[in-house]
């Protein structure tokens, strides 16, 4: 029996079209936009001006507050203007907008390809250096790793979990770079457990992607603290409280971080971004993108800059196909509709998917039936057709008392509904209310 | 094109399941039990079924559109196993007229005055047979004598729970039973027919265990007790669970989606509680058979079942494993 998680669950047609195919790399174009914005938590503070010159790595945005990561230039150029930028949410959002000029890079990053593996750095510096590139969550959270990596006291991690399960469906940019940097991707995890100072890593992949845990069991010979778990290919595996519960069998509880069983997840393309921070002194400025859906005529993983138009990395995949309906950043369970391809790739963006119009429709909503479905799917044993009728007629305290705050936003009961109910819309509303009563409370 | 993309919350897929492929599953399911209802009572299971689904489904077109003056939802699939499972509890020579009564009761009455699927309180098969058996109770209590029986030589058209407490010694054997040549209501009889329909509704995950299981083991457990100090006939709990409605009751009519309960735990409360009913009215109640009062007592249980069980969460119980 492989591994999976206890409670709900769904298997969605997985459909990684992409998979397999080697990460491209794609031209700069003559001008980035970097939106200021590409994490949760406080936006950056800009720290270039109009007319500055800037090479790759160059710092442009400046952290504040505890919660945030600093943001460096992807491109050598000349700064045009600061100015608003629709991104990903559609919201317009400061942005620093650079024209490209040549492709110079700071003399302290180390461009070599060569796989450096010693280092000799104290926990601190590790963290050090992390949040000085700005590196964030790229499973698609985007919660700057450096506070991610730093328990709060009185928590003392004990086990790190590597996090390359890639459950939503299309999606393989993880999967790409677990073929390509596999080595890279084990050297970043010891980097990790010295930082967290644990003696035990566990790396998790779903049992879809036979070729890239084979790869890790070759090499993680000369890796003794380090294992590979296959997992059940079942969605939300990926979900970090989920995989917690996968590979050490701890149930998080409510309201608390995972640190809170001892548990630290990172997913692999941050744990990439470690590597060459760390080990190249590189800052995050690019990110492994799969541009994918079922009429794209060219199916890839590119390795893009930041700023870079997500139109550019649809040309570069064939174009736009005529049946294009809707498009989204990130994966069909949870990925946004966007409502322009001129947004650039920020650090989150794992995929651009391409729905044809005849399935980017919803089907009208019917009366529930009780089937109880979306109960029996819900990876956090929630009642979405209860938290629904609660949202719709605005019960907040029985809302609250029902967990909503617990909702993890996967998908899974929209998904299963078979009277196309739109469970989650109606949950992250009640959710987003609930909390704010929650915050008013304490206050 | 630009201007055209739609933009919408997540999920951006959907698993393509309906209520139509629910309710056709649940069709298919009862196919077995048809067949064998075809076998043992030849074209009055045939005249009796297809009037049954006419009626549900034409009474619920006309009531939909002229009464309640929305868009038909006939071919949703509700209507036709409403008039299936109704056919499927009544005796083969039911007059007509008879069933077209209980057909306008469980549409018009049980299901649409509550607003249609998914908004009804009651099971409307159910609610249909007990109407008609408390109407009609000698039309519905009297069964013919089979094609089957009257070839194999069997002497009596009363059924098996009619027997069992006045004259045991005419039992038919459990084979027979399980495999539903002895008298009885249209599609109820067979064991093996609706076991066959139990193990496609798993396998299509339409329902779970939870319901039929729990009622099953519950009828065994409570009976099986009775008959270790007393082994009569009468207490026998595979005798109890082969005969009458129960197998029906518990596969096709407690399971329900609008009127049992949504989670797992409330399942099994109302699952005992079916079976619990049951074995009373079997064996202290003035009827014979009591499966369709069980079920229908715990429908009304249902939102009190649903109100106080809820699923069990994630990080609830368990952190170390």
């Amino acid at each position: 029996m492989l591994k999976t998680f206890r409670i709900g669950g769904i298997h969605p047609k997985e459909n990684k079209i992409s998979a397999g195919k080697a990460i491209q790399k794609i031209d700069i174009p003559e001008q980035v936009i970097i939106p200021l914005s590409q994490h949760i938590g406080a936006p950056c503070q800009p720290i270039v001006k109009k007319g500055d010159k800037v090479k790759v790595g160059t710092q442009i945005g400046k952290s504040v507050g505890y919660v945030s990561a600093n943001i460096h230039s992807p491109v050598s150029g000349t700064v045009q203007k600061i100015d608003t930028a629709l991104d990903s949410s559609g919201y317009k959002r400061d942005a620093v907008f650079i024209k490209t000029e040549g492709d110079e890079w700071e003399d302290t990053i180390d461009r070599s390809n060569n796989i450096k593996r010693e280092f000799n750095l104290s926990s601190e510096e590790i963290l050090e250096k992390i949040s000085k590139a700005g590196i964030v969550g790229m499973g698609g959270a985007t919660f700057p790793t450096h506070v991610k990596l730093t328990p709060p006291p009185g928590t003392k991690a004990e086990v790190l979990i590597i996090n390359g399960v890639e459950c939503e469906p299309y999606l393989t940019s993880d999967h790409a770079l677990m073929l390509e940097k596999t080595e890279e991707i084990l050297v970043g995890t010891t980097i990790v457990m010295k930082a967290l100072k644990v003696d035990k890593a566990i790396i998790g992949i779903e049992n879809n992607k036979k070729d890239a845990i084979s790869r890790f069991r070759e090499l993680i010979k000369s890796y003794p603290n380090i294992s590979v778990e296959e997992l059940k290919v079942q969605y939300p595996q990926g979900g970090e409280k989920q995989l917690i519960d996968s590979l050490i069998r701890r149930q998080v509880p409510s309201g608390s971080l995972p640190i809170s069983v001892g548990a630290v997840v990172q997913n692999v393309g941050s744990i990439y971004a470690i590597y060459e921070a760390v080990q190249k002194n590189k800052p995050l400025v690019e990110r492994v993108v799969t541009v994918t859906g079922k009429d794209v005529k060219l199916p890839m993983n590119i390795l893009a800059r930041v700023g870079i138009p997500l139109s550019n990395l649809i040309e570069k995949a064939g174009g736009l196909p005529e049946t294009t309906g809707k498009i989204v950043s990130g994966g069909p369970m949870m990925g946004k509709a966007i409502a322009s391809v001129e947004i650039p790739v920020t650090k989150g963006t794992s995929g651009i998917l391409i729905i044809p119009t005849l399935e980017a429709k919803r089907k009208a909503m019917r009366d529930c039936i009780r089937c109880s479905k979306c109960i029996s799917v819900c990876p956090m044993g929630l009642n979405p057709t209860l938290l629904m009728n609660l949202t719709e007629y605005e019960v907040w305290d029985r809302a609250e008392t029902n967990h909503i705050t617990d909702c993890i936003e996967c998908g899974s009961c929209s998904y299963t509904c078979p009277s196309n109910r739109p469970l989650l819309d109606y949950i992250k509303l009640g959710k987003g209310r609930v909390n704010t009563i929650i915050r008013a409370r304490k206050n | 094109m630009e201007n055209k993309l739609i933009v919408s919350p997540s999920p951006h897929v959907h698993s393509g399941d309906s209520i139509e492929k629910n309710m056709y599953h649940v069709l298919i399911a009862l196919i077995p039990a048809f067949l064998i209802a075809l076998y043992v009572f030849r074209l009055e299971a045939l005249v009796i079924t297809v009037c049954s689904v006419l009626f549900c489904v034409g009474f619920e077109y006309l009531i939909v559109k002229y009464i309640m003056k929305k868009k038909p939802t006939v071919l949703d699939g509700s209507a036709i196993i409403t008039g299936v499972l109704l056919a499927f509890n009544v005796p083969s020579n039911l007059p007509i007229w008879i069933l077209a009564l209980g057909c306008l009761f469980a549409i018009g009455v049980v299901k649409l005055s509550f607003g249609g699927l998914g908004n009804n309180i009651f099971n409307p098969a159910i609610a249909g047979r007990i109407f008609l058996l408390i109407s009609f109770p000698a039309q519905m209590t009297t069964w013919p004598v089979t094609a089957v029986a009257e070839a194999t030589d069997a002497v009596s058209s009363a059924t098996v729970l009619g027997n069992i407490k006045y004259a045991p010694e005419i039992l038919p054997s459990l084979q027979q039973m399980f495999l539903g040549f002895e008298a009885g209501s249209l599609g109820e009889m067979s064991v093996i027919a609706i076991l066959l329909g139990l193990i496609y509704l798993l396998w299509k995950r339409v329902i779970t265990w939870h319901i039929p299981f729990s009622i099953f083991a519950t009828v065994a457990i409570f009976t099986g007790i009775i008959y270790i100090f007393n082994p009569i006939p009468l207490y026998n709990p595979l005798i109890h669970i082969f005969s009458g409605g129960l197998m029906l009751g518990a596969v096709f009519m407690a399971t329900d989606y609008v009127t049992s309960p949504m989670t797992k735990k409330g399942m099994i409360i109302y699952g005992c509680g079916i079976g619990f009913v049951t074995v009373a009215i079997r064996l202290w109640g003035a009827y014979p058979e009591g499966v369709s009062f069980a079920i229908l007592l715990m429908n009304a249980f249902t939102p009190l079942i649903n109100n106080y069980t809820s699923p069990k969460r994630f990080g609830e119980v368990v952190k170390n494993g």
